[in-house]
């Protein structure tokens, strides 16, 4: 078999337009391939962390029902201090969880004394929420004069799209009026002390004010909360810490004995998430492309090699090559071809990452513009699509391969 | 003893619905260490009997044996094997591969049939390209060299697995009258060199006075053999 396999060898590097040919497009296709999964997989990978790192979190809790109506931003649905506590309790002792903010959201309308606007705010307490979304505060342009922006009593950021369209600065006096659970209405004076960039999802053109002006706003004594955002050690472990904590917290019950809590992650709350989801199978469709491609180009080429070679085949089955032989010589041909294929196209591929890496690949998506992609490529994706093109590749020179070994030698030596 | 005894053997084609008798009712024996020649004009049945001799086909009826093996009734395999442990086939047209050199052209057999491996094989190709007297072209490709240069090195090719019977259909075909000549005068050195039977079959009447038995073909039947061994 070994000299069978030198054979073929030979044989591909004497056809050698024909082994070039073929694997040029099989390295095409194995380099597309990979490409697509990195470039894909690292918008992906930037979406997602620019969304969770910087909105949502991980995972959020709200009292049982609240996402139901998550657009309303209900205030009757808010977690009490008890419960918080409980909430706390649960949290505090997950070692999975790295940290967590504790908002509330709320609707209410912006005033420059003289054009009014809606607005979705956030309470927060800054530095957890800081902890727990790191790169809000990169989304945040402040003063110049000022490192980061402040978000201290009396302070407001504003969404980058109503301060353009109410011509609002760093500086400038506004007033929020909202109303509270109990209908009635409230009127707060801030500073703008932050323009917040918008995002693509929930919560991407929401302002966000310190929790404690929010319960002044609100008339609320005391604490009250309607999300918490979690942020995990290992994005890794969302789905496992997931799981645990939707135990944990389906436990939890009021005096009604109804549950208290809902636990959602980050792709139930993100449209993204069907974005994706859809990054996913057009990764999977790519990857049945390529498969198409090498095993028709390689069927193909090792077709058109029985036919081009049928008065090769008929000399060699005469002077009493067995027809196994010769089919194990088509087939280690066509093999040969995927696996030099397969490496010089993932050698391809891991070039390209690296130049586009090198290059600082940039994207906009929706409002967002000069996103740096990062493409990577993990090793054991690289070994699998190779793995996939060897495989399609035996599998694509077998029929070629069949039809060479019944070739009957007196008819072959016969074809001119 | 008979290296081929060839009884009531004939071959029909089918053409659609229309029956052709290529060879009908032929018996004939060949003797080891022979050179023996099938003469005949066009469609007398000459390549015909070369490839059912050469079991590269399978007859209609009757019996071809070799060596004492029916090869009318082996497998396609057997047969395969049979052919590779013993015979030779030189072809009209040469059938070199294009893209090896002389040397690997000879070495094929060798590896892909006899699974020969070491230094010994490789001293006997060298041999062998030395008595077919193209020593000198083994680095070349058959592209490379002159027809009757192909034609010795598929003379080599035939010999390298020291087969009992090698079988030439046509093989000065393609040739000038002189390196015909000398193809034929090769072959013949090879069977005296070897104890090799050749069977080839020609129409050029310049060569084939070189044959030892040289058997008429016409009309799918033998109409004469001459023995001139004796001559």
């Amino acid at each position: 078999m070994t000299k069978i396999a030198k054979i073929a060898y030979r044989n591909l590097l004497r056809y050698s337009r024909r082994t070039l040919l073929t694997s040029f497009l099989i390295i095409i296709g194995i380099a597309a391939v990979l490409l697509f999964i990195a470039i894909g997989g690292s918008f992906k990978k930037l979406m997602v962390g620019q969304i969770t790192d910087s909105m949502l979190g991980h995972l959020q809790i709200h009292r049982k029902g609240y996402v139901a109506s998550i657009d309303n931003s209900p205030l009757n649905l808010n977690l009490s201090v008890k419960q918080m506590e409980t909430l706390k309790g649960v949290l505090d002792g997950n070692e999975s969880i790295q940290s967590y903010s504790a908002r509330l959201k709320f609707g209410g309308m912006l005033s420059n004394f003289s054009e009014t606007s809606n607005i979705r705010l956030n309470g927060i307490d800054p530095e957890n929420e800081i902890k727990t979304v790191p790169l809000l505060s990169q989304r945040v342009t402040g003063n110049s004069s000022k490192s980061s922006p402040t978000l201290n009593q009396g302070e407001l950021w504003i969404p980058e799209t109503l301060a353009k369209g109410m011509k609002l600065e760093i500086g400038t006096q506004v007033v929020i009026v909202a109303t509270n659970k109990e209908g009635s209405v409230n009127g707060v004076p801030f500073v703008v002390s932050g323009i917040v960039g918008a995002m693509t999802g929930p919560g991407g053109r929401d302002g966000y004010l310190n929790i404690k002006d929010a319960y002044q706003l609100l008339r609320i004594d005391g604490e009250e909360y309607n999300e918490v955002a979690l942020r995990l050690s290992s994005f890794g472990n969302l789905d496992k810490t997931f799981s645990s904590l939707g135990k944990e917290l389906s436990s939890i019950m009021n005096k009604s004995d109804k549950q208290v809590f809902e636990i959602h992650t980050w792709e139930k709350l993100s449209p993204f998430s069907n974005i994706a989801d859809i990054i996913d199978l057009l990764t999977l469709f790519v990857k049945v492309i390529l498969i198409a491609i090498v095993l028709v180009s390689i069927m193909n080429v090792m077709l058109m090699a029985v036919y081009e070679r049928i008065k090769e085949i008929g000399t060699i089955a005469a002077i009493g090559t067995s027809p196994g032989k010769i089919w194990l010589l088509f087939l280690f041909e066509g093999l040969f071809l995927g696996i030099f294929g397969a490496i010089v196209g993932s050698m391809v591929s891991i070039g390209i990452i690296e130049l586009l890496n090198w290059k600082s690949l940039t994207v906009s998506f929706g409002r967002q513009d000069s996103l740096i992609l990062e493409p990577t490529i993990a090793i054991s994706e690289v070994v699998v699509t190779a793995l996939i093109v060897i495989g399609i590749s035996a599998l694509a020179s077998l029929q070629p391969a069949v039809k060479a070994s019944k070739l009957e030698p007196v008819d072959a030596l016969r074809h001119f | 003893m008979s290296l081929v005894e060839i009884k009531n053997l004939t071959k029909t084609y089918q053409m659609g619905e229309v029956s052709i008798s290529a060879l009908k009712d032929i018996s004939l024996d060949i003797e080891e260490g022979t050179f023996v020649s099938i003469v005949g004009p066009s469609g007398s049945g000459k390549s015909t009997l070369l490839n059912l001799i050469g079991s590269l086909d399978l007859p209609t009826s009757g019996s071809i044996k070799i060596s004492g093996e029916e090869v009318g009734k082996l497998s396609r395999k057997e047969r395969a094997d049979f052919r590779g442990k013993h015979l030779g086939f030189v072809f009209q047209n040469f059938n070199l591969i294009p893209v090896l050199t002389v040397y690997e052209n000879v070495e094929y057999p060798v590896l892909m049939v006899k699974n020969e491996s070491g230094a010994a094989y490789k001293e006997r190709i060298t041999a062998l390209l030395d008595a077919v007297g193209v020593l000198d072209q083994q680095s070349k490709r058959p592209d490379q060299i002159s027809g009757g240069q192909m034609q010795r090195v598929a003379v080599a090719r035939a010999l390298i697995t020291q087969p009992k019977l090698v079988i030439a259909d046509e093989p000065t075909a393609n040739l000038d009258h002189d390196t015909a000549y000398k193809i034929i005068n090769l072959m013949k050195k090879m069977k005296d060199q070897f104890n090799t039977t050749f069977i080839f079959s020609t129409h050029d009447p310049k060569v084939i006075g070189e044959a030892e038995i040289i058997y008429t073909l016409e009309d799918g039947k033998i109409q004469n053999r001459e023995d001139r061994r004796a001559k």
